[in-house]
């Protein structure tokens, strides 16, 4: 069983981040770290290859000036192997070039049974990368994860909806995305970050992987206004006269989350 | 900010790591070859973000739930700490600075020492247990025999089984040579152990399966005070030759403490009664033995001072960037209070102390590990003399000003830091028992005055006086912001020198009571001028390194500021403090109370 995560390296969450005045697009020059939502797919792989017994989980990641922290926390966590796609001429890529560079980037790690990618990563949101790849690839792609399971050469899924979720199967191979928060992934172990030391790490370009750059002036998406978030409004304070958990329903259901 | 907010403060870290004590070069010595810089880095960001989301959130709680004795003599710490303390012992997080041997990590202890500001800032009573742990194993590196380590050492370097220290009893606290707990020869060459020990740190819990006591005892006919003491290994579970847990000992925990703080951290009086136990290399040599390892131990407790600082710092910046009172000088409307110049000295003059405290605490490891590694006798003789130097320093002036930082912070948040709820009056509860334990803050002073500044016939203090002059004269030679750093370095260096050589003058005279009078603000003025020698150094390596890519230019410059507040508003004390060391003890023999 040979699981591939697709892994993104971006900037801290709890630092300030601030945008591109030119293109509106994030600055990614400072350290970066392992998408949290990613964590997600890398413990989920590291669990399936477990349970089928053998096999690795291999890593595939784009990020500028060879950023390796990220890569190295999953490789550490227990990924066997990693992909790095460092390229100047790939910076403001669109997510269709992004999904061309990790489908190749993937195809090098030999064979795959799954590739794994979160829903949307934190920094970006555009939420399509996954299904893109699949479709690169012509594989079929199952999105919003919240339970994977490998029955022989069939994947089998419990699909997130607004109501629950429904039970879907596909042949293997297949793509698939997880969404956050599903599995609590394992921190790294000592152990782990000084194996990861030594765990093969391929860095290619553009060119090695026969994919044309076409950088943010030839995306296939554009940026079309920035707003401030608004401000965080006062919360409400509901005191408990032994009907709060009335009015606390009363709160909900205006929110229409029940 | 929540009250568990804490982040462990990595860039500062790595940049006192690799540009005041230098790591690098570490990691080119014999057996530290895999402690190379991008790895260490890599460990303190993986330990810290844990320690901070799994230790952290359970400060509070442990703060609120105590740990508590059962009727049956078992203890149970607060809620989460047992699998917080699973999950950190699966991690292999305790065997990283331990040797190979013994399943450790065989990392520096400087890389240890980082670690272990981070885990304490994340939750102080937590981090009591893995501390006493490691004291204990060091002793037996140091001094157990082969088949001691061989049952205990690997099972306390993974943390599976927890280590103590129990050297204090009722009579016996400071004047650890008045202690009378027994221990008789066995036929089998084990000894029965039996007496009070009081005040100990994790004496009972349920973190572990097993539990090392180390029980500083008299045997018979042992000389009285300090050379009448032997130390003994006496196992809350007895253990079979072939490794497995045999029956209980004769040991319990007959009460815990109600405390000012660190409530997580069970604080125990154990008796023990004809309990079995296994003398550590020789009798009546427990106290030298002691004092080999104390070193360690004392920073880390300095450490404290540091990691509750940084913690209520972090909390006082957010809360100042929060809180909207009053206008600042020059605004058109309501402020947010970290605009008003009286909040910003107070949050500089805690950032000030926090990375001199760091610089000072960090390169005071890295003196242990070159007295442990260097190839050449000479530079461990020298770095094992600073280290001895400079340990009752970080332990006395580190945690005085743990308890100065914390109020500090209190005094940031006004009358919300006086209320429980944000947190920030715990860190000042917690940290007050550090200038107390491991040698009350006097008693360092005391080693300070009354045996380290004799080292080497005084040569010791002179290099370390010498070093911080040379320090001075580069930064004053480096123009601009350097240079008025330089000139109060300068000038805080001749005023230790004075103070210096009017004690080392006064203590050949056979003054010794007007030695021990100037003790304490002696050690004040040394902890000053240290952090000062240390800062200065940390703003010569910004300007050394600025527009290199793993710092910002903005980082960069912040060190200067930070280097020169300290150098001209918080370095002068030492100056003001060269008459209470030289008064001599004449007021406070006259004084009646
Ligand atoms: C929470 C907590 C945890 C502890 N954990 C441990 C532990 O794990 N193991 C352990 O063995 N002990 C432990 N201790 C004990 C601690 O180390 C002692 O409390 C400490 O050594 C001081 O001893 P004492 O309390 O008897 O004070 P005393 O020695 O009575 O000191 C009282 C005051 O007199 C001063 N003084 C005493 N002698 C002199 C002198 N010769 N010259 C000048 N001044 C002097 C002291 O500086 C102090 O200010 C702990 C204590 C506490 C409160």
């Amino acid at each position: 069983m040979n699981v591939i995560v697709c892994v993104k390296q971006i900037p801290d969450p709890a630092q300030v981040g601030s945008l591109d005045p030119t293109d509106n697009t994030l600055k990614r020059e400072g350290k970066l770290i392992l998408d949290e939502s990613d964590s997600y797919g890398v413990e989920m792989a590291l669990q399936l290859v477990d349970t089928a017994g053998g096999g690795e989980v291999g890593l595939v990641s784009m990020a500028p000036n060879d950023e390796m922290s990220g890569l190295r926390t999953a490789l550490a966590m227990g990924a066997a192997k990693a992909v790095l796609v460092s390229d100047a001429e790939l910076a403001g890529s669109d997510a269709l070039t992004t999904a061309k560079v990790l489908a190749a980037a993937a195809s090098r790690l030999g064979d795959i049974d799954l590739i794994i990618a979160g829903t949307e990563s934190s920094d970006g949101y555009t939420g399509t990368v996954p299904e893109q790849i699949a479709e690169v690839l012509g594989l079929p792609s199952i999105t919003f994860a919240k339970s994977v399971a490998i029955d022989g050469g069939t994947l089998r899924v419990n699909r997130q909806t607004e109501a629950g979720y429904d039970e879907v199967t596909c042949p293997l191979p297949a793509v698939v995305s997880v969404t956050a928060g599903v599995v609590e992934p394992r921190y790294p172990s000592f152990k782990g970050i000084m194996a990861a030391k030594s765990k093969p790490v391929e860095k290619v370009t553009a060119t090695d992987l026969g994919v044309t750059p076409v950088g943010w002036a030839g995306a296939g998406q554009q940026i079309v206004e920035v707003a401030a978030a608004p401000e965080r409004e006062a919360g409400e304070i509901v005191e408990d006269d032994g009907d709060a958990h009335l009015k606390i329903v009363e709160f909900l259901d205006k929110l229409k989350v029940i | 900010m929540t009250v568990t907010g804490y982040a462990a403060p990595l860039t500062d870290m790595r940049f006192v790591l690799e540009h005041v004590v230098d790591i690098g070069a570490l990691a080119a010595l014999a057996g530290f070859e895999h402690a190379d810089p991008a790895t260490v880095i890599g460990i303190l960001e993986e330990a810290g973000r844990f320690f901070a989301e799994q230790l952290a959130p359970l400060n509070r709680v442990g703060d609120v739930q105590h740990s508590r004795r059962n009727d049956d003599g078992s203890v149970t710490t607060p809620e989460g700490f047992a699998k917080a303390y699973q999950r950190y012992v699966d991690a292999g997080w305790p065997a990283v600075p331990f040797p190979p041997e013994y399943g450790g990590g065989g990392f520096p202890w400087v890389v240890a020492v980082a670690m272990q500001e981070v885990m304490t800032a994340a939750n102080m009573a937590f981090s009591l247990c893995p501390l006493l742990t490691q004291g204990a194993i060091d002793m037996l590196l140091h001094y157990g025999s082969e088949e001691q380590r061989e049952t205990y050492l690997s099972k306390m370097v993974t943390g599976e089984w927890t280590g103590t220290m129990n050297l204090t009893e009722p009579q016996a606290g400071s004047d650890v040579g008045a202690l009378t707990t027994r221990a008789v020869p066995a036929d089998d060459g084990s000894w029965r152990v039996t007496g009070q020990k009081i005040f100990i740190t994790y004496g009972e819990h349920d973190l572990a399966d097993n539990i090392v006591h180390l029980v500083l005892a008299r045997v018979p006919d042992a000389p009285p005070g300090t050379k009448g003491i032997s130390c003994f290994i006496v196992p809350k579970v007895l253990v079979a030759a072939d490794g497995s847990l045999g029956p209980r000992n004769a040991v319990e925990c007959v009460s815990i403490e109600e405390k000012m703080g660190i409530n997580a951290s069970p604080t125990c009086v154990m008796a023990y009664d004809g309990a079995t136990g296994f003398l550590v290399g020789e009798a009546n040599q427990g106290m030298r033995y002691m004092f080999k390892m104390m070193n360690t131990a004392r920073l880390s407790v300095g450490l404290e001072g540091l990691s509750l600082g940084e913690r209520a710092y972090q909390q006082a910046v957010a809360y100042a960037a929060e809180r909207r009172q009053g206008q600042a000088p020059g605004a058109s409307a309501g402020s947010a209070i970290v605009d008003h110049p009286d909040v910003r000295r107070m949050l500089l003059t805690m950032r000030a102390q926090i990375e001199a405290l760091r610089c000072v605490a960090y390169l005071t490891a890295e003196c242990m590990d070159l007295a442990a590694r260097h190839p050449d006798a000479s530079v461990r003789e020298a770095r094992q003399e600073l280290a001895d130097l400079l340990t009752p320093i970080s332990k006395g002036w580190g945690t005085d000003l743990g308890v100065e930082l914390t109020s500090i912070a209190v005094q940031v948040h006004g009358g919300m830091g006086y209320v429980e709820e944000t947190g920030v009056a715990q860190h000042y509860r917690d940290i007050r028992i550090a200038p107390i334990y491991e040698g009350t803050n006097g008693i360092q002073a005391i080693d300070l005055v009354g045996r380290k500044l004799g080292l080497r016939d005084g040569a010791a203090v002179t290099e370390l006086l010498d070093a911080i002059a040379a320090t001075a004269a580069e930064a004053i030679g480096a123009g601009d912001d350097l240079n008025v750093i330089g000139i109060a370095l300068d000038g805080a260096q001749h005023a230790l020198r004075q103070a210096t050589t009017w004690l080392r003058q006064a203590s050949a005279d056979g003054r010794h009571d007007d030695v021990l009078a100037g003790a304490t603000p002696y050690l004040r003025m040394a902890g000053v001028v240290a952090g000062g020698w240390m800062l200065a150094r940390s703003a010569l390596a910004a300007s050394a390194i600025q527009g290199e890519a793993t710092f910002t230019d903005e980082f960069l410059a912040q060190k200067t500021v930070t280097a020169r507040f300290y150098a001209t508003q918080l370095l002068p004390q030492a100056a003001g403090l060269l008459p209470a060391v030289t008064a001599g003890v004449e007021d406070l023999a006259a004084a009646r109370f």
